[in-house]
């Protein structure tokens, strides 16, 4: 297997939406590249004749009647938020333009 | 006897009595976290006011002569990854820190409805990632026995709670041994039930396919009653299982083996394993045949390959679970000055919001999610999972429920694996197979190590809605253990 680069966790990282510093891709390469190299090991028994399993039970989907239901007002709703305008999540630009 | 020192079914026959009243068995309890939770630090939240509130409604209601369930009036201990409307729920993470939810769990919901007290929230490994509860950004919870040693994670706030007084019951969750882990190695009973067969409704999502609450008690039999208040089917929970709860509190009540089959799991020993862990497993065994019970070694060939696949699956499903925490809708946003992006916004807040085992996770996630890895790593790990449950599938046509030591060693001191990931998940290595099948499984106290005087866990794993099973055997292997050793093993804690 090839070890996890430096780089390789700065793809990971941005992929993650996680802000880390330079200081910290280096431990973080180190770690995972450990845990990777031991967790590899699933393919020694991962034979092509084994179906794959996502859940423990065996369900297949599950439906309601479409039935409308008390839930939260817009102030419960946005009780938490850190920023609210007119009875909306105020967010920052999400597009690509200059503010 | 003082209060705390009571089981939860002793306290709910006290109240019903009359005797004494359900506020001055939750004041009792407060008093007793005023005391050693300093030391312990297994809350996060103490809710002195509402659990007063709350106990005095239960007599109120038992006054105007209400039939009330068994545990009504008892104190609870509930896990911070439960929401709660009327309590912070933090996860153990700063990005939530403050956070109060707008709606209950259906376990709190339950919980409340069965009149239990509910005390306040425990610490926890952040987000439930980890088996020590240093993964907190609170600090560590420190193990009654020894208060430099863990208390096992992640419910390590929930297990340290029961273990010191300070409930008599709590909350957890149990996604790759996080109840059981902790019930070993504090000297406490933990469940994990079938998964499905309690909601996940209102549980902070680490891993969705593997999630479950369960109880923590000081006997099995709490831990029954406990089990059967909250479990059960929840429209709100898509994977909940449509079926009645198993008969856990009447298995518990029985507690008998005679004719029952016990497989040993040949793969869970020698090296790596704790010589003091696998002479109490032993002799563990040796009593269940005394007590009547045909004990035979059972393989499970693909079980040493649970662990991999786990860290494999684990992290995959949490980093597209914690995708939701974006610093947008609730929680916390860094920042947000104006000249930053929503990206950019997001980036810097899940940065400082979550802590180091958390952001390893979403980044293994991501790594074997990834386009070109997806089928060597996820994959394969996918198809473990699937020779686990056949391995488990074949041993329950030979036995009735398979034993093993619920971990490898005793409680290790605090710091020893902080470093050292793969040390540390190493924790987990006996109790992983029974939440990639969906198994049900119970830990229950077999003795102290003698190289350390620390307890040491008997895991009892049953087949997929034979819970009942767990407590079956878990009842029938206290009574001996407690006739043997003149009372508990909680009893010969050191005292706080």
């Amino acid at each position: 297997m090839s070890a996890i680069t430096r780089d390789e966790v700065a793809h990971l990282a941005r992929l993650s939406r996680l802000a880390l510093a330079d200081a910290e891709l280096d431990h973080y390469a180190t770690q995972l590249d450990a845990i990777i190299g031991a967790v590899a090991r699933v393919a020694e028994v991962a034979t092509d004749d084994v179906p794959p399993s996502s859940h423990a039970l065996p369900l297949t989907n599950v439906y309601r009647p479409d039935e409308t239901r008390p839930s939260l007002t817009p102030q419960q709703a946005l009780a938490a938020a850190p920023a609210v305008e007119d009875d909306r999540f105020r967010v920052p630009r999400i597009l690509g333009e200059e503010a | 006897m003082s209060l705390t020192r009571r089981t939860a079914a002793e306290l709910g026959a006290l109240m019903a009595s009359g005797e004494v009243s359900a506020v001055e068995v939750a004041q009792a309890h407060l008093d007793r976290i005023a005391e050693v939770d300093g030391r312990v630090n297994a809350f996060l939240h103490v809710a002195a006011e509402s659990a007063l509130e709350q106990a005095r409604a239960v007599d109120a209601r038992r006054a105007a002569g209400e039939e009330l369930g068994p545990l009504a009036g008892v104190p609870i201990a509930h896990k911070d990854v439960f929401t709660t409307k009327d309590m912070p729920t933090t996860a153990g993470s700063k990005i939530l820190e403050g956070y109060r939810p707008p709606y209950d769990a259906t376990v709190t919901a339950r919980l409340r409805e069965a009149g239990l007290v509910i005390l306040g929230k425990t610490n926890l490994d952040e987000f439930a990632m980890g088996s020590s509860t240093e993964n907190s950004a609170y600090g560590p919870t420190h193990n009654p026995w020894d208060l430099a040693r863990i208390p096992g994670g992640s419910s390590g706030g929930s297990s340290a709670a029961v273990a010191s007084y300070q409930a008599p019951l709590s909350t957890g969750t149990d996604t790759g041994g996080s109840i059981r882990q902790p019930a070993a190695v504090t000297g406490i009973v933990g469940m994990k039930p079938t998964y499905g067969g309690s909601s996940r409704y209102g549980v902070i999502a680490f891993a969705s396919s593997l999630d479950t609450p369960g109880p923590f008690a000081r006997n099995v039999l709490d831990a029954a009653l406990l089990h059967e208040a909250f479990s059960g089917h929840d429209v709100m929970d898509t994977t909940s299982i449509h079926s009645e709860v198993p008969p856990v509190v009447e298995a518990a009540r029985r507690g008998d083996v005679a004719g029952l089959r016990v497989g040993v799991v040949k793969e869970f020993g020698g090296e790596g394993y704790q010589p003091g862990v696998l002479a109490r497993f032993r002799e563990a065994v040796e009593l269940l045949e005394s007590l009547g019970a045909k004990v035979v070694e059972v393989s499970c060939p693909t079980f040493t390959y649970a662990l991999p696949a786990y860290y494999l699956i684990a992290p995959s499903e949490c980093s597209s679970n914690l995708a939701r925490f974006d610093g947008m809708r609730y929680g916390l946003r860094a920042g947000d000055d104006g000249t930053r992006s929503a990206e950019e916004v997001m980036a810097l807040t899940r940065a400082q919001g979550f802590g180091p085992e958390v952001k390893r996770r979403i980044m293994l996630g991501t790594y074997a999610l990834s386009s070109g890895y997806y089928d060597a790593y996820y994959g394969s790990a996918q198809k473990v999972r699937t020779l686990i449950a056949r391995d488990f599938e074949a041993a329950f046509h030979q036995v009735d429920v398979l034993v093993s030591p619920t971990t490898p060693t005793t409680a290790f001191p605090i710091g020893e694996r902080a470093d050292d990931p793969m040390a540390m998940y190493l924790a987990d290595l006996c109790t992983i197979p029974a939440n990639l099948a969906g198994n049900a499984a119970i830990s229950v106290p077999c003795g102290l190590a003698d190289e350390d005087g620390l307890p040491v866990g008997l895991q009892i794993m049953a087949p997929v809605l034979g819970d009942d099973r767990c407590y079956r055997v878990g009842a029938a292997i206290e009574k001996a253990l407690e006739d043997r050793w003149g009372g508990s093993l909680l009893s010969r804690a050191p005292s706080l």
